[in-house]
């Protein structure tokens, strides 16, 4: 909530972002879009769809085969001391106690270090400041992993599955507390997860990756609002000029998910879907046109084709 | 103080549960006004939602002139929605009373009237406006 001026300032640009490991095909490839700040987005895809390659290269520990990619106005590199990363195993000191550890992420953010933050979260776990990391389970260091990450007060957090392997209450109560300190400070959040239930609620944006490219990108009430839920009698022909992402006949009825160019015609129930029903949709059907909502895409002379 | 529960299988929208919670809360008479609602922070904290969501249903409540936001301080209850109840309470209720007793003499199962009541409902009360 920094920015007065009308355009709304840029957490993430990418344009033209292309990423290939050896032979194999490209992780991303013209993979293009913009990330307003004080969003929080999810970042979902299917596995392989380039989602922690787009991380890492946010983070500035990978370096992209093509195109650019902007961090908080930066190269990403250049942005480091403004953002948090969560790789997907926190990778964390096991020698190192809890208190060590936070010692470590105070000495290494001298500026910006908020202890009474990061020990919060530590003690919301019953966790003793003096157990090693070696000893903790995996949810245990996740805990600890994300004090280290809001300990830091970043103006943008890139978390690679954060919650997999929290338990219920643990996951409740962690999100809570990403959510109030982006509540109070305006953070930006960009976080993968594939669990759809736990981002309909906390993100307020989505990214969807697919074949190294943005399949969805925007606010999530907005692309939601852009698709309908048609079921009726007739054929996916019939439902002509819509876009169909995907349909099904069962018996003479049809259920199709459309994006609508226009109103829907007559003859069709209509309701807008749930945010699984538009994953979902488009996670079955790959080849489906990507959409971006306004203010989403990058700047257009870097759009490639 | 209201605590706001989130039902995430209702198919009600989120912002909406806030906003009916609330009202709920100025009915029960749990909130009078002058009370200040719990900040943006607290409720996303303590049900791990969006903040903007909590944002948009106290916009809506501020639009009904229920609540006002004031500047630096919070959200504060504007006026009690004690009166409309009272007055819906007496004749409206009874002759509903008696509507559903002659339902039940009609042979109606609950469904049936459930569903005749949501149809008028729907009738009198279009979706878009509530």
């Amino acid at each position: 909530m920094s920015s007065t001026s009308a355009t709304p300032a840029v957490a993430l640009e990418a344009s033209g972002l292309g990423k290939r490991y050896g032979r194999r095909p490209a992780a991303l490839d013209g993979c293009s879009f913009r990330l307003p700040t004080s969003r929080i987005s999810a970042l979902v895809g299917p596995n392989g769809a380039g989602k922690s390659t787009l991380l890492a290269i946010a983070a500035g520990l990978l370096r992209p085969t093509s195109g650019t990619l902007t961090v908080l106005g930066e190269a990403p590199g250049a942005a480091r001391d403004r953002i948090s990363y969560l790789a997907q195993n926190k990778p964390l000191y096991p020698q190192l106690t809890i208190a060590e550890t936070l010692r470590m992420g105070a000495e290494l953010n001298p500026a910006r270090w908020d202890a009474a933050c990061a020990a919060r979260i530590v003690e919301q776990g019953d966790l003793d400041p003096k157990s090693r990391i070696r000893g903790l389970s995996g949810g245990q260091r996740t805990r600890v992993a994300l004090a280290l990450a809001l300990g830091k007060r970043p103006e943008l957090m890139l978390l690679d599955e954060p919650m997999a392997d929290l338990d219920p209450l643990a996951r409740h109560e962690l999100m809570g507390t990403l959510m109030a300190d982006a509540a109070e400070h305006g953070t930006t959040v960009l976080m993968s997860s594939h669990i759809v239930a736990e981002l309909a609620d906390a993100c307020d944006h989505l990214l969807l990756l697919g074949g190294g490219r943005v399949r969805l990108g925007g606010g999530i009430d907005d692309l939601l609002a852009a698709h309908t839920l048609v079921t009726g009698r007739g054929t996916p022909a019939d439902l002509a000029p819509h876009t169909v992402i995907e349909s099904r006949t069962a018996g003479r009825g049809l259920t199709a998910l459309i994006r609508r160019d226009g109103p829907v015609g007559e003859g069709w129930a209509a309701e807008e879907p749930s945010l699984e029903e538009l994953l979902l949709a488009h996670l079955r059907a790959p080849e489906a046109p990507a959409l971006l909502t306004p203010g989403t895409t990058a700047t257009a002379e870097a759009v490639t084709a | 103080m209201v605590d706001y529960r989130i039902d995430r299988r209702s198919g009600v929208a989120t912002y909406v549960q806030i906003v009916q919670q609330t009202k709920q809360a100025l009915r029960l008479g749990l909130l009078e006004p002058g009370d200040k609602l719990p900040t943006a922070r607290e409720v996303v904290e303590a049900t791990a939602i969006n903040p903007n969501t909590v944002l948009k249903a106290y916009r809506e409540l501020e639009r009904e002139g229920l609540v006002e936001a004031r500047r630096g301080l919070g959200t504060f209850v504007r006026r009690t929605l004690g009166a409309g109840v009272q007055a819906a309470d007496t004749p409206l209720r009874a002759e509903l009373d008696d509507w559903a007793k002659r339902a039940r003499a009609a042979g109606l199962g609950r469904e049936d009237v459930d569903a005749l009541f949501t149809a008028v409902l729907d009738e009198h009360f279009p979706k878009g406006d509530q």
